[in-house]
């Protein structure tokens, strides 16, 4: 049945749409005005926004996995409260995502839930073990929307080279998230704060040494790359120095990183204990600009639901991840107020250009947003499993009131 | 925007009325509550023979040793002094324990405590593990923190700043020189806020950068590499352990190359003041860190602080105790 919302704010930037209007929004499809169709509900939209649905590039379902963090029913409906109707799925799963029938599976019980659209990322490599390329041509028909190798390491250089060579020979997109491990085997930045606490630092070379070799990789085979979930300036500065030469790269960057530095990890704050870890002012503020000047593409949640068990140990010993799906938004919009991106600069961020990435069709579906009602984060607010967030206790503006798909 | 912070850790050892309950880290206390802990140390030691006095202030009370971490000098002490305090001690050894057989630590605390422990004196090899501890125990029990990683051992410091107070005077015209492997050390961190909390005029640390960890010189400490400039004026210099496994490695070349440029001997305490006091938070390297021409030498503290160090682990048990028992 046909809904009218009347005085709502569009904000659709792939259409280059943001104002005050009336809207009729149909088997998830949206016609503006529509003053002629007969609609069975009318909803006065004053104050609200509608967007389109946000489009996810790494959020962890914990499926297959351990249940006890999460699972593919529980997560995507955290998603489709936090406004996320599509998600990609990293493939360091347990078993990871090498095979086909472990894609099509996890797309499966995606759908059968029925909350959000799953796009698993599929194993480089076998079991991620970084040796012998994965079966890419299975996991591309099986439904796996890009291959990647998460923050497994490539075994060396050389299988790095074969594995884009073989994925783009495929036409496949390869997601990177770069880390060198020899250097990433601390808990937090390598800066002042774990200087002061004691713990064993991972410094942003940890991240930009893998990223310069990748772009060099990717330049040498032509493959279409993505690297998620970037950490410090100098990743922001690789990036727009690849996409100024032309090297066919996009980039995101996870909504905490562009909020919390190492500042948060103080006190031995375990919620705060991430991988990448949480950086200084100097990467964030980088960072922002990145999202803001376009260099990096894509704002993502990099959603990782951890059961209270892993967060319960000393700081070092904890499992790095944040439950974020549900905040996002309300990060977003808070970084609207603070003047550092436009509306429709925080909502291209979520959904045309993450979508872009995928290649995936425009209509993902339709948000109708309260950017102002306050709620507080809290074990009872959040469906995800994970309750494993540093802002738990807070209260943060802007909620999904509705979705249309 | 929310976040707990250096500050809100520290208050975690506090009660109610700003007093210790658990001693997790000298970070964060005031000059008050350290010149406390000194004072009380000074009152278990006899004025006129420097002998440590018994007093039954922990009778009844139960103190649990949980090393996590081999010890034997730090674990003999604590246990020396709750004796002195007429507690009961129980030493737990961890290896043997279920914490191998994958219970979690937290598990493991719920358990020991339901065997009615007063109080848990703590060694673990990760920063933070004593924050961690006194975060989930009961708010009957005191952890005191005999070590975490590489971030904190409180008592060993304190221990330091009252051999410094006994022997070298007011804090503030005192330069204190830290030498070696600051990076993995929690000693030095300790002894850095405690010295910087009591006033001490200039705190400098002596390392190579592979020792040196990132921007230390935001804690407030000046940087040096070369012991000739470091030493300098220095009317304290101490001497940090260097663990045998940094050597030849890629942190260090040769405990015999380490010696050479950061080894603590006469031809290098002449860069400092006459008279510059000398210490080490043991167990000693002669040879690697420090030469035993020094370590045994007229100005030497090193047995000092050992002696020192069952006084202020007795006043840190007692402080706790009494603070655990306003708040309750």
């Amino acid at each position: 049945m046909a809904v009218r919302i009347d005085n709502v704010r569009l904000i659709d930037p792939a259409a280059g749409h943001d104002a005050v209007t009336s809207v009729i929004l149909e088997n998830g499809r949206m016609m503006i005005g529509g003053s002629g169709v007969a609609a069975a509900e009318i909803i006065d939209g004053s104050g609200l926004w509608l967007t389109p649905g946000f489009v996810d590039l790494c959020a962890r379902l914990r499926e297959p996995g351990a249940k006890m963090h999460g699972g593919a029913a529980s997560e995507t409906r955290a998603a489709r409260a936090g406004g996320f109707l599509h998600l990609v799925v990293p493939p360091d799963t347990q078993p990871v995502l090498d095979s086909g029938a472990l894609v099509t599976q996890l797309c499966e019980r995606a759908d059968a839930a029925g909350y959000a659209k799953v796009y698993p990322v599929g194993a480089l490599t076998k079991g991620l073990e970084g040796k012998a390329l994965s079966n890419m041509n299975r996991l591309r028909l099986a439904g796996a929307v890009a291959v990647g190798n998460a923050r497994a390491p490539f075994a060396s250089v050389e299988t790095a080279l074969h594995c884009l060579e073989y994925a783009a020979t495929l036409g496949l997109t390869v997601f990177f998230s770069p880390e060198e491990p020899s250097l990433a085997k601390g808990c937090a930045h390598d800066g002042f704060t774990a200087a002061r606490m004691g713990l064993p630092g991972i410094p942003d070379t940890a991240e930009t040494i893998a990223l310069a070799t990748q772009l060099l990789l990717v330049e040498q085979t032509g493959v279409k790359a993505h690297f998620g979930q970037l950490s410090c300036r100098g990743s922001v500065e690789l990036i727009r120095i690849a996409k100024e030469k032309g090297i066919p790269v996009t980039a995101d960057v996870a909504m905490h990183h562009l909020h919390l530095t190492d500042a948060a990890i103080d006190g031995f704050n375990s919620f705060a204990h991430v991988r990448p870890p949480l950086r200084s002012n100097e990467d964030r503020a980088a960072l922002r600009e990145g999202v803001k000047t376009g260099v990096i593409d894509a704002i993502c949640s990099d959603h990782q639901p951890l059961d209270a068990s892993a967060k319960l140990a000393p700081f070092p010993a904890t499992e790095p991840g944040m439950s974020t799906l549900e905040t996002v938004l309300p990060l977003g919009l808070q970084l609207v107020r603070e003047g550092v991106l436009s509306e429709s600069q925080l909502i291209a961020a979520l959904t045309c250009k993450p979508g872009d990435v995928l290649g995936i069709e425009r209509n993902t579906g339709w948000l109708l947003i309260d950017p102002l009602v306050s709620w507080t984060v809290s074990g009872e607010t959040l469906l995800s499993t994970g309750k494993n967030t540093p802002w738990l206790g807070q209260t943060l503006q802007g909620l999904v009131r509705r979705v249309f798909n | 925007m929310h976040r707990s912070s250096a500050h809100d850790a520290s208050r975690l050892q506090l009660n109610a009325q700003d007093r210790l309950r658990h001693f997790l880290t000298t970070e964060g206390l005031s000059r008050d509550q350290l010149t406390e802990i000194l004072d009380t140390a000074e009152s278990f030691i006899d004025p006129v023979t420097g002998a440590i006095v018994n007093r039954p202030l922990l009778a009844g009370q139960t103190v649990m040793n949980l090393f996590f971490e081999p010890s034997t000098r730090t674990r003999t002490t604590f246990e020396v002094a709750a004796k002195r305090l007429s507690a009961d001690v129980l030493n737990i050894d961890i290896s043997k324990s279920s914490t191998s057989k994958g219970e979690t630590l937290r598990d493991m605390l719920w358990n020991l405590e339901a065997m009615t422990a007063d109080i848990f004196v703590v060694r673990h090899g990760d920063s933070g593990a004593a924050h961690f501890i006194a975060s989930q125990v009961t708010p009957k029990v005191a952890v005191i923190n005999a070590g975490d990683g590489r971030h904190a051992h409180p008592t060993q410091a304190m221990l330091d700043m009252l051999t410094i107070r006994r022997h070298a005077g007011a804090f503030e015209n005192l330069t204190v020189a830290i030498i070696g492997d600051i990076r993995h050390s929690r000693v030095a961190r300790s002894e850095i806020h405690a010295l910087q909390t009591l006033g001490a005029k200039e705190i400098r640390v002596i390392a190579p950068r592979t020792l040196l960890p990132k921007d230390f010189d935001q804690l407030g400490v000046n940087v040096f590499e070369r012991m000739e400039q470091g030493l300098a004026d220095v009317d304290v210099a101490i001497a940090l352990r260097v663990q045998n496994e940094r050597m030849e490695s890629a942190l260090l070349p040769s405990s015999d190359e380490f010696y050479a440029l950061y080894g603590l001997t006469r031809d290098k305490l002449k860069y400092a003041k006459p008279g510059v006091l000398v210490m080490h938070p043991g167990p000693i390297n002669r040879g690697v860190e420090i030469e035993s021409a020094v370590a045994d030498g007229p100005q030497s503290l090193i047995l000092k602080q050992v002696n020192y160090g069952i006084a202020v682990r007795m006043a840190v048990l007692s402080l706790a105790v009494r603070g655990q028992i306003e708040q309750r």
